[in-house]
């Protein structure tokens, strides 16, 4: 059982033993006691357990000894926010999704007091990936709302896990955001680093499409078929970005405990701009190194390690990227400090790329364009809606404020080559524009490609454009768009 | 057998307890057979006619129930009735709490309690069988399992936080006459620990208990059976000294048969 190393007696003094090894264990200490078995690692105190919300997690364990561990965790059923102006009812451990982060280290005796607030209108209890026993302590956690459930387990291995509800309907709680994580640390704790951080994946289906406002139920039926509307970091969409993002400064080390709560869906996590130096796979032992993306199962984890280098936003995504993009899958993570040139330049150098020489610059698709369904109005109408294309078509090149690019693309503010002739602007939108051009008594050589849009639109853009930034305040028609197009 | 035990319980209580028999307020219920809720083909149950309460019992009943039976208030109940929770929206033993509503339904009820309350005037808790049978009805079919509305609806309630501060009776009445089977609070039922489900749902799938049987977890993707299990789950977790925020109840009572 309890296996005490560099004990060797030849034959000598058994006094004289006694009194040099009580010396070298209360002086130097250098005596470990290894055993071989985690289950047979006494525990030395009571101690209670420090409790996290996402995204920060507890004081790592460093070197204590095992100890019994007092974790208490409420359940909470609460509404909270989705997205802007999407609220949904959370089922929660501790009041946040993902729950509580629990931290602990192999031989730690814990006692789980699990509490089912009064107001709560369901059973619940608590499947502990880390706990080795029937159900993963959801047996003996099994409480009405009201009550509170004691059960003790030991962790025996190492690793990072997840927990999650297990009433039925399993899915459903889980759904709802009853997940998180509990850390095993190994003896001695993992190696220091200057950030950590918790992050946690999960798919919710709601009954309205994504973005549709108000209080949105659980939609079973598209839990069933896995049609996710929102796949998230912490429970919400913002959960991550703005005043949310994480933190760190140039030259430190982050290790992020990522997890994923599911219940459907896996996550490739990926963080842009950035490849982890170390990944425990899975949440296990075996580290990997040099790593882009890592797969994250359903009901799984991973430790990632890496040292920022170079300063800005990076940008924590799932991977299967509609679900960044779409679904709300990204977290940024912003780093403060010295730019660091030898590793990342920056931009260097912008030019005018032809390939295939002036003209035929054009996007390869239907010649058919659609025109608005909804026709501006009146001429407020026309500048609100040619200030949508503008931003969405113009502004690259010429500019929020049309002051265009200097020896690039010429400015539409207060253009005396616009004002000059409205007929040659609108043939430049439609058939697009080459060769050199004087503009403000500047000269320009550039290629603007022919734009992919309605006479109605075109008619909206440039009316907005003729009525900014000191120009002529032409009024642009439908009509006058057509007749240029069948010249 | 029932009117015999109640004659006894009387005369047992005739000092605290003031009983009296009444059947205004209650509905008829035509019996039948039918698959509960977490269906299995072979489990067919059989339910007689009986007479269920329209409303669920409200706080002021039971304030009243209270002061005609001292032995149920809050300080004389006795602890193996009821457990630390119990009435806890009254502030003394006949006084309720100044927010709480007297027309919603009580709660903070223990099984005894409710059990107590029913048998004093003559009637009783339902059966699991019958209060299930009585709650698959709507406003126009006694049977809407398959409807995806009713289902929605019962499920949105599950998610609704603190239905219970709700007034009785605001809502449509179902196709028997009866108020808030679903939407205010869970109740309880004469036989609620009869399902024995140990907690671990996923386990209970393969078990061979006549609700949890393979067949009818496995292949539940149907919405009504996750409302079953959900109601299900809740009874599994809760025993008769429990008085909880969310569970009040309702009484059923035997068609009298003329001899």
């Amino acid at each position: 059982m309890r296996t005490l190393k560099n004990t060797k007696i030849k034959g000598i003094n058994i006094l004289f033993f006694v009194v040099v090894s009580l010396f070298m264990v209360s002086c130097f200490n250098n005596e470990k006691t290894v055993y071989e078995e985690a289950q047979d690692i006494p525990v030395s105190r009571e101690m209670t357990a420090e409790l996290t919300a996402p995204p920060n997690v507890p004081t790592p364990v460093g070197r204590r000894k095992a100890k019994k561990l007092i974790v208490e965790m409420e359940i909470l059923e609460e509404e909270g926010e989705l997205t802007d102006g999407v609220r949904y009812v959370y089922w929660t451990f501790g009041g946040t999704v993902p729950g509580s982060f629990i931290r602990t280290r192999v031989g730690d005796e814990v006692e789980f007091r699990l509490q089912n607030h009064p107001d709560n209108k369901l059973p619940h209890n608590i499947d502990l990936h880390a706990v080795t026993g029937p159900g993963g302590g959801a047996e003996s956690s099994f409480v009405a709302p009201g009550h509170e459930k004691v059960f003790s387990f030991k962790t025996l291995n190492p690793g990072l896990y997840v927990y999650h509800c297990a009433t039925a309907p399993v899915g459903m709680h889980i759904a709802n955001g009853m997940y998180g994580l509990i850390l095993v640390e190994p003896e001695g704790g993992l190696p220091l680093v200057d950030k950590e951080y918790y992050i946690m994946q999960g798919d919710f289906y709601t009954k309205g499409k994504n973005g549709e406002r108000g209080l949105q139920p659980f939609d079973m039926q598209k839990a069933v078929d896995e049609h996710a509307d929102y796949v998230v970091f912490n429970g919400s969409v913002n959960a991550l970005t703005g005043d949310n993002a994480i933190t760190a400064n140039v030259g430190e080390t982050i290790r992020l405990f990522v997890g994923n709560g599911g219940p459907n869906l896996v996550s490739s996590f990926h963080v842009i701009g950035e490849i982890f130096d170390k990944v425990h796979v899975e949440g296990g032992d075996m580290v990997n190194e040099n790593v882009q993306t890592t797969i994250i199962p359903a009901g799984g984890a991973a430790i990632v390690e890496f040292r920022v280098d170079v300063p800005g936003t990076f940008i924590l995504v799932d991977h299967s990227i509609f679900r960044a993009f779409n679904k709300g899958a990204l977290g940024m993570l912003k780093v403060q400090g010295e730019e660091h040139e030898k590793i990342y330049s920056g931009e260097q150098y912008e030019g005018i790329y032809l390939p295939e020489g002036p003209g035929i610059q054009e996007m390869p698709t239907t010649n058919e364009i659609v025109e608005s369904e909804i026709p501006a109005q009146n001429f407020e109408e026309q500048m609100k809606f040619g200030k949508q294309i503008y931003m969405q078509t113009c502004f690259a090149c010429h500019q929020a404020e049309g002051q265009g690019v200097p020896n690039a693309f010429p400015p539409l503010a207060k253009s005396d080559y616009l004002n000059a002739d409205v007929n040659r602007a609108i043939g430049a939108v439609v058939n697009g524009l080459t060769g050199e051009i004087t503009v403000n008594g500047k000269k320009y050589n550039s290629v603007m490609t022919r734009q992919m849009l309605s006479s109605e639109e075109i008619a909206n853009v440039l009316t907005y454009v003729y009525n900014s930034w000191d120009n002529n305040g032409t009024v642009v028609t439908k009509q006058m768009v057509d007749k240029v197009k069948g010249k | 057998m029932f009117d015999h035990t109640f004659k006894i319980l009387c005369v047992f209580l005739v000092f605290q307890t003031i009983c009296f028999s009444q059947t205004e307020g209650m509905a008829n219920i035509k019996g039948s057979r039918y698959i509960p809720l977490y269906g299995r083909d072979s489990t067919v149950v059989e339910v007689q006619d009986f007479k269920l309460d329209k409303y669920p019992v409200s706080n002021q009943q039971f304030l009243e129930f209270l002061k005609k039976n001292p032995k149920w208030q809050k300080h004389n109940i006795l602890k193996l009735y009821a457990d630390g929770n119990y009435l806890r929206q009254f502030k003394s033993d006949t006084i309720l709490n100044d927010i709480v509503n007297p027309q919603s339904p009580v709660t903070y009820v223990s099984w005894f309690a409710a059990k107590a309350y029913c048998e004093c005037q003559g009637k009783r808790l339902p059966t699991i069988d019958e209060w299930e049978y009585v709650a698959m009805a709507d406003e126009d079919v006694p049977d809407a399992r398959r409807k995806p509305s009713y289902n929605q609806q019962i499920l949105s309630w599950y998610e609704t936080p603190r239905t219970d501060e709700k007034t009785i009776g605001n809502s449509p009445k179902n196709y028997w006459g009866i108020y808030d089977m679903h939407g205010l609070v869970w109740e309880w039922t004469l036989d609620f620990n009869s399902v024995l489900i140990s907690g671990e749902s996923r386990k209970d799938v393969d078990k061979d208990s006549n609700l949890f049987c393979g067949s009818a977890a496995i292949g539940a993707t149907d919405l009504m059976n996750y409302a079953a299990f959900m109601r299900y789950a809740f009874r599994g977790s809760i025993k008769a000294s429990f008085s909880i925020k969310n569970l009040g109840f309702r009484c059923a009572k035997d068609i009298e048969v003329n001899p």
